[in-house]
């Protein structure tokens, strides 16, 4: 028995790239990124305007509040992140948080609330209530849906997120109905009064928000709740068997992502000063949902990195492609006849068709976006190593030995050279061998 | 001899009308290897997840660790300090092995969700001890050096230690290996099975073994169970059971089985 005790496995020796994961080198340069990130966001709505101003003032509307639109964005990509990207839970209907955040402002704070005449709170004491109400959602969403899985949780949270803004639409006497619950009371901090154009200051806020976020979210996923939400989407059986708690991990995760979203409703609502329900319809799950796949699911940068390009272009862009598009539309001159002596226009099918891509286009191409994205670069524009590896492992297996072989200083021949002299010695060597065989039987 | 660390009674489980299992008394002594073999479709794997907690048995009851393991979800019976692996490889194929192993320290883990986001020193030095618990396991398992790969990107041996060294991270008292050595060639095969031998002889821990290859099982087992149709048709050393004319005959069938009786008889 000793002898089995010191005999170790052989382990082979062969040159292999760095790891996918060196630890410090990735810590360092995730701060290196983060810092400018932050900085750069900081300076964002300072510069903004002056730069983007240069491509003519008609393209470019208010700077300001695309930004701040965009940070909501990220706020929202971060969180459904956590559900999709980290624990693999497919949901559909994440808008539905927003609106609950965004709502539960609005209950707690603005003066059409049908509780004002009872109580309001100010809008920093409301917005980690609507924080913990769109916890309390997620979990309640997740608790019947624990034993689905992939389509079929898909479609029950797109259900879901179907109920909660109709709810809100139908609800007239509690929520103002499809004309929107209004009169948010808005906050001031240190003397300062937030308004609805108070810009920059809301901008402010949303991005500590952001920022707390990412770094909460960069702590849990770097932890044994992080690992188990991976465990959970690779294989839920051997989760399980590892000692995972499945229920509780996934509620976890959904209430933690619902939360997120519950922050963003919260903030967006109240520097709006309004909640509408058709802001938060289907498009808005769809639209987050392509952002964290465009970025690069499970990645907290590319994450972030989908939710600037997928707002940004939603809304610059694409109003200035659907611009051109109506420009040319414009261009094209209808022709007058006399038909029985009435004047009549000739009806145009391209001017048409033009006319309707420059005014109702967005979709369209959002969706193209989406199509060349995934056609091209199906595992995003960041994605986390393990996900590039997960679609390209076949590629990179491949390449590997070559790799080696032209990474090898003693090996002097250029790769093309080596490529087809390699194949032949080891043809030559079989042959050898083969030969030996046959001489051996003779 | 001493302690049993798991005692099965009288353990049924049908599924509709097929009883998968039937009547089976079953005991693990503590620091032991116990096979369990039978032909293909013998209620061994059906046997593992009555223990496991997947399945609830229709009758009987399982004591471990004078306990009985009752209405518990499988993580439950992992926490009592049961671990297994399973016949088709089920690692998390895009987690690296060190992140493996990790996992399955999750129940020996305390951290939490405020704990996660405040990274307290207590939560720093939990980690820390886990990942030097992973890395010692690997090692163990003979998977130093490869802490850092992506669990599908190892090769297939590999591969099966890593999932001894996941198991072996929940501080099992009872490891249930269902076959180990299944796919792999006679040298992996050897090394796997001292492996299983310093499992059990180095850390203590009691082994439930599923294995098809005969070698294995006769070279380290202590006892040897024989299962046929749900059934328990045989039970002792492994030399007993080598001999045993019932087992022979379920493995291969009626008419060889008297033969190499007639055989016996003859010498």
């Amino acid at each position: 028995m000793a002898e089995l005790k010191t005999r170790p496995a052989p382990v082979p020796n062969i040159p292999r790239p760095a790891g996918p994961f060196n630890r410090a080198n990735q810590e360092r340069t995730k701060i290196v990124g983060f810092t400018l990130l932050a900085l750069f966001f900081i300076v964002l709505p300072f510069i903004s305007k002056p730069v983007l101003q240069l491509f003519g003032p008609t393209v470019f509307g208010d700077t300001a509040s695309a930004v701040n639109t965009t940070l909501i964005f990220i706020l929202l990509a971060l969180g459904l992140n956590i559900v999709v990207g980290y624990a693999g839970l497919l949901d559909l209907g994440y808008a539905a948080f927003f609106a609950i955040g965004a709502y539960t402002m609005g209950f707690l704070t603005a003066t059409q609330s049908p509780l004002y005449k009872y109580f309001h709170v100010n809008f920093w004491v409301a917005l980690p209530i609507s924080f913990l109400a769109a916890a309390l959602f997620g979990v309640l969403l997740g608790a019947p849906t624990l034993g689905l899985k992939g389509d079929y949780l898909a479609i029950v949270t797109l259900g879901f997120g179907e109920i909660v803004p109709i709810t809100f639409n139908n609800l007239t006497d509690v929520t103002g109905g499809d004309s929107g619950l209004a009169g948010f009371i808005q906050p001031d901090l240190f003397g300062f009064q937030f308004t609805s154009s108070t810009l920059e200051a809301w901008y402010l806020v949303t991005l500590a928000v952001v920022i707390l976020t990412i770094f909460m979210v960069r702590r849990l996923v770097d932890s044994r709740i992080g690992r188990a939400w991976m465990a959970m989407r690779e294989d839920e059986i051997a989760a399980s068997a590892m000692g995972i708690d499945l229920v509780r991990t996934k509620l976890l995760a959904f209430g933690l992502g619902a939360s997120f979203a519950g922050f963003a409703g919260a903030i967006y609502a109240n520097s709006l000063g309004s909640a509408n329900p058709s802001s938060f319809k289907f498009d808005v799950s769809v639209l987050v949902l392509a952002m964290i796949i465009l970025g690069g699911m499970g990645n907290l940068w590319g994450v972030i990195a989908g939710a600037v390009a997928l707002a940004m272009s939603d809304r610059y862009v694409i109003p200035f492609l659907t611009e051109q598009v109506r420009k040319v539309a414009d261009g094209i001159k209808l022709e007058n006849k006399l038909v029985d002596g009435v004047l009549t226009t000739e009806p145009n099918v391209l001017k048409d068709i033009l006319t309707n891509i420059g005014s109702n286009s967005r979709l369209l191409v959002f969706g193209a976006i989406l199509v060349i994205m995934m056609a091209l670069r199906p595992e995003g524009l960041f994605p986390s190593g393990r996900r590039k590896m997960e679609l390209h492992s076949a590629t990179s297996s491949d390449l590997q030995p070559f790799m080696s072989v032209s990474d090898d200083p003693l090996n002097k021949a250029d790769d093309a050279h080596s490529l087809t002299y390699n194949p032949s010695t080891n043809e030559a060597s079989l042959r050898d061998e083969s030969d030996r065989s046959k001489d051996s039987k003779n | 001899m001493s302690q049993n660390l798991l005692e099965a009674k009288d353990i049924s489980k049908n599924f509709g009308g097929i009883t998968a299992v039937q009547k089976v008394d079953f005991n693990i002594p503590e620091r032991s290897i116990v096979s369990l073999i039978g032909p293909n479709g013998a209620g061994k794997t059906t046997f593992f997840n009555l223990v496991t907690g997947i399945y609830m048995p229709s009758t009987g009851q399982i004591t471990f660790d004078g306990k009985p393991l009752e209405n518990l979800q499988p993580h439950q019976v992992t926490k009592r300090g049961i671990a297994r692996t399973f016949q088709n490889i089920r690692l998390f194929a895009n987690m690296t092995a060190l992140e493996n192993v990790l996992v399955g320290e999750h129940s020996r883990l305390k951290t939490g969700m405020f704990g996660a986001v405040l990274r307290t020193s207590s939560v720093k030095a939990e980690e820390k001890r886990a990942r030097d618990k992973a890395m010692e396991l690997l090692a163990f398992v003979g998977l130093a050096g490869k802490e850092d790969e992506f669990a599908k990107n190892l090769p297939y041996g590999d591969q099966r230690r890593l999932e001894i060294a996941r198991a072996m991270g929940t501080d099992p008292k009872l490891l249930l290996l269902d076959e180990p050595t299944a796919g792999m060639n006679p040298n992996e095969t050897a090394t796997l099975t001292r492996l299983v031998d310093r499992v059990r002889h180095d850390r203590g821990v009691a082994i439930l073994l599923i294995e098809h290859d005969m070698k294995v099982v006769m070279e380290i087992s202590d006892r040897v169970t024989v299962l046929s149709f749900g059934r328990k048709i045989a039970e002792g050393l492994p030399e007993e059971i080598k001999t045993n004319s019932e087992v022979i005959e379920a493995y291969l069938g009626k008419a060889y089985a008297k033969s190499v009786g007639n055989e016996k008889d003859k010498g």
